[in-house]
């Protein structure tokens, strides 16, 4: 252990993404701010158009610029502002120190090289790896990920796997050289519940051996539970709710956050009307002045649609941007 | 307890089979990918039947066959006393009126190119229900039964949101006024939050009108909500079919138990302490699909008789049928079944002699 387990690896302060289009500027993400523990697992929950992809994205400066521009902000790994580096240096970072992995495998793996040569690229041009070395790293990898019979299938194209195993041979390459910061952005979406748990396990495995800090995206409440340390809840471009992992579910201090966790059917409760969220998720271009939530929040008063939210801190690790956040926290304390 | 309701649909023994071309070096041989093999499966009147599995395992198959968007190979679909799968297509079109579904991908189904008025109310064109201002009237009628708002007649699908074109799509297949409605993956391109809101409106639509739905789904929180019975298919057959309060409780089939063990579960705490039952690999190719029981090769609790024998859909408990030879009425629970032992294996032998 060179670092101790309470260092932040990654610091990540007012990030702002800008999107410019005819219809006006997308603030895609408005002001995201978070800390990342060595070897913790962080949850981003959102849904679609709610930024968690976008600012996941910005991390590894992934982000086409134009349309998008990184307005400002901080991305400190390990003491460094990853927004300030250079391109060869972001080469140097990217696939070494942190790596990316999708919801589409073959949205990082391309369709006509062999496996084993895309393996092996990335530990040749990172590790300095000899053909050899590299070669019988990628066979290592494979089998590392759980692939049956790696050293015959490390020459197969990537559509002669199936769906789940493809999703292994991306993390395989994602890990190959032992990056400090792994980010999932949903991972197993496109999975059946079988292959998805499969997969996940994988990931906490790989994840305990490598001493790794992951980044998790999903829009599946049920994924957070089980894998993360801290969650991070996402609307509109900005960070509703903040908590460690168990508190968040016990404890929501968010309405959004608790809309959330209410329309899920909980499969130990009676049938009847499921729980909802009214209305549909906000276009960024025309976002309502005060709290973007408002139009759909069941407890919104007169406040919410007229001033923007603070970001209120509820205790030292919770935080939630509404008018009544200490309201809806000590009501959720009470029905728990 | 009352009478089951009269059954609506009534699939038995279909097959549905799909020829493949397999080049091999110098060879060409054709092969038979068989997505649905010789299902049987009562639809009641009223009911919301949820059907689930791995992908690949032919749900999807299954339900376009019924509504004969895929040819059936063999077998009957019984509806009110006609068999759809033996019906021409003329006939068959006729039929459609009372036969609707709703498909997952809501980007997809709608044409890009018609209003939401022309999507709603080409079914009422086809099928002459209504024309000119009577047409219109239906048209609006509809989308503010599903929660669109009818000043949105204009546009076009790409004006609205996921959600809203899945309301578009339901819309358009309440046009006719439908007895039965497949729903195909309906709420799993949509946002969680957005989710509810279409399963809340399925659900109250179909107490409204009388509905009947299959509801097709790999999300088993989804279906366990808004089902009262469900079936678990697995590579082109059921292997699992009962109340959907009483499979979730208390599952048979292993591979069910791995079904459900494998959701993940909104809580921290359940998350940390519970059992999963981990499945080995992929779903096997349904092109040859193992002998015996199809699932043994990823079955935990498989012995030697498991490849050899298929096994029947049996009752195992009221109501409630496995497809399983480790297990039977009087053993139901196939974790305290010895090891090695197969009670199931003897209603098999007497059914073959039978």
């Amino acid at each position: 252990m060179a670092q101790p387990v309470t260092l932040n690896l990654l610091e990540v302060k007012d990030l702002r993404v800008y999107f410019h289009s005819e219809e006006g500027t997308v603030k895609a993400v408005d002001g995201v701010s978070f800390d990342l523990k060595q070897g913790e697992t962080l949850g981003i929950v959102g849904e679609s158009g709610s930024g968690k992809t976008v600012a996941n994205l910005s991390l590894m400066r992934l982000i086409p610029e134009p349309p998008g521009e990184i307005v400002s902000g901080s991305v400190v790994l390990r003491g460094r502002d990853v927004l300030k580096l250079s391109r060869s240096e972001l080469r140097d970072l990217r696939g070494k120190r942190m790596a990316m992995i999708f919801q589409d495998p073959m949205t990082a793996l391309n369709p006509f090289m062999r496996v084993s040569k895309q393996l092996m690229e990335v530990t040749q041009t990172h590790l300095g790896h000899t053909k050899a070395q590299a070669r019988a790293h990628a066979v290592r990898m494979l089998e590392h990920v759980g692939i049956p019979d790696a050293t015959d299938r490390v020459d197969s194209y990537p559509h002669e796997f199936s769906g789940g195993m493809r999703q292994r041979v991306m993390i395989a390459m994602a890990l190959s050289c032992q990056p400090e910061l792994l980010i999932a952005d949903e991972p197993t979406t496109a999975l059946d519940v079988t292959i998805q748990a499969q997969i996940l396990e994988l990931i906490k495995r790989l994840k305990a051996e490598t001493g790794a800090s992951v980044i998790l995206i999903t829009h599946d409440l049920g994924v957070v539970a089980g894998m993360t340390d801290q969650v991070i809840v996402m609307y509109a471009g900005k960070i509703f709710e903040r908590a460690p992992t168990a508190e968040l579910f016990e404890n929501p201090g968010n309405p959004y956050t608790r809309g959330l966790l209410r329309s899920v059917p909980d499969p130990t409760d009676e049938q009847g009307q499921l729980y909802q969220i009214p209305g549909q998720p906000p276009d960024l271009a025309r976002l309502p002045p005060g709290c973007p939530f408002a139009p759909r929040c069941e407890r919104a008063q007169e406040i919410c649609s007229r001033e923007f939210p603070p970001f209120v801190q509820l205790t030292t690790e919770h935080y939630s941007l509404c008018h009544f956040a200490n309201e809806v926290y000590a009501e959720s304390k009470t029905v728990s | 307890m009352n009478d089951p309701e009269p059954t609506l649909i009534s699939i038995n023994d279909l097959k549905v089979h799909f020829p493949v071309d397999a080049r091999r070096l110098f060879r060409r041989s054709r092969q038979v990918v068989k997505a649905v093999d010789g299902l049987s499966l009562d639809i009641r009147q009223g009911e919301t039947m949820g059907l689930v599995g791995e992908s690949g395992c032919g749900k999807t198959t299954l339900g376009r066959a019924i509504l004969r968007l895929t040819e059936p190979t063999s077998g009957e679909i019984i509806f009110r006393g006609r068999d759809l799968a033996h019906l021409s297509n003329s006939e068959m079109r006729l039929q459609r009126r009372h036969l609707q579904v709703i498909f997952q991908d809501p980007y997809a189904s709608l044409n890009p190119r018609m209003t939401v008025s022309q999507i709603i109310g080409e079914p009422l064109e086809t099928f002459r229900l209504a024309t000119g201002n009577a047409k219109k009237q239906r048209v609006q009628e509809l989308m503010e039964m599903v929660g669109l708002n009818p000043r949105f007649l204009k546009r076009y699908p790409h004006e609205f949101s996921g959600g809203q074109r899945q309301r578009i799509g339901i819309a358009r297949a309440l046009a006719v006024d439908p007895e039965f409605i497949v729903a195909d993956e309906p709420i799993s391109a949509l946002d969680v939050s957005i989710q509810a809101q279409i399963m809340n409106l399925l659900d109250r639509l179909r107490r409204e009108k009388n509905l009947t739905y299959l509801f097709i789904s790999h999300d088993l929180r989804a279906v366990r909500h808004v089902s009262d019975r469900l079936a678990v298919m697995y590579l082109g057959k059921i292997v699992e079919l009962g109340e959907s309060r009483a499979i979730y409780a208390n599952p048979l089939m292993p591979y069910t138990k791995a079904l459900i063990s494998a959701v993940p579960v909104p809580d921290p705490k359940i998350e940390s302490t519970r059992r999963r039952i981990m499945l080995e690999g992929d779903v096997p190719s349904p092109i040859n699909p193992p002998r015996g029981c199809r699932f043994h090769t990823r079955c935990p609790f498989a012995i030697q008789a498991c490849r050899e024998v298929e096994p029947q859909l049996v009752e195992i408990k009221p109501n409630h049928f496995a497809a399983c030879i480790r297990i039977s009425p009087e053993e139901p629970d196939i974790e305290q079944v010895a090891p090695g032992f197969a009670p199931g294996l003897r209603s098999h032998a007497a059914a073959d002699l039978a």
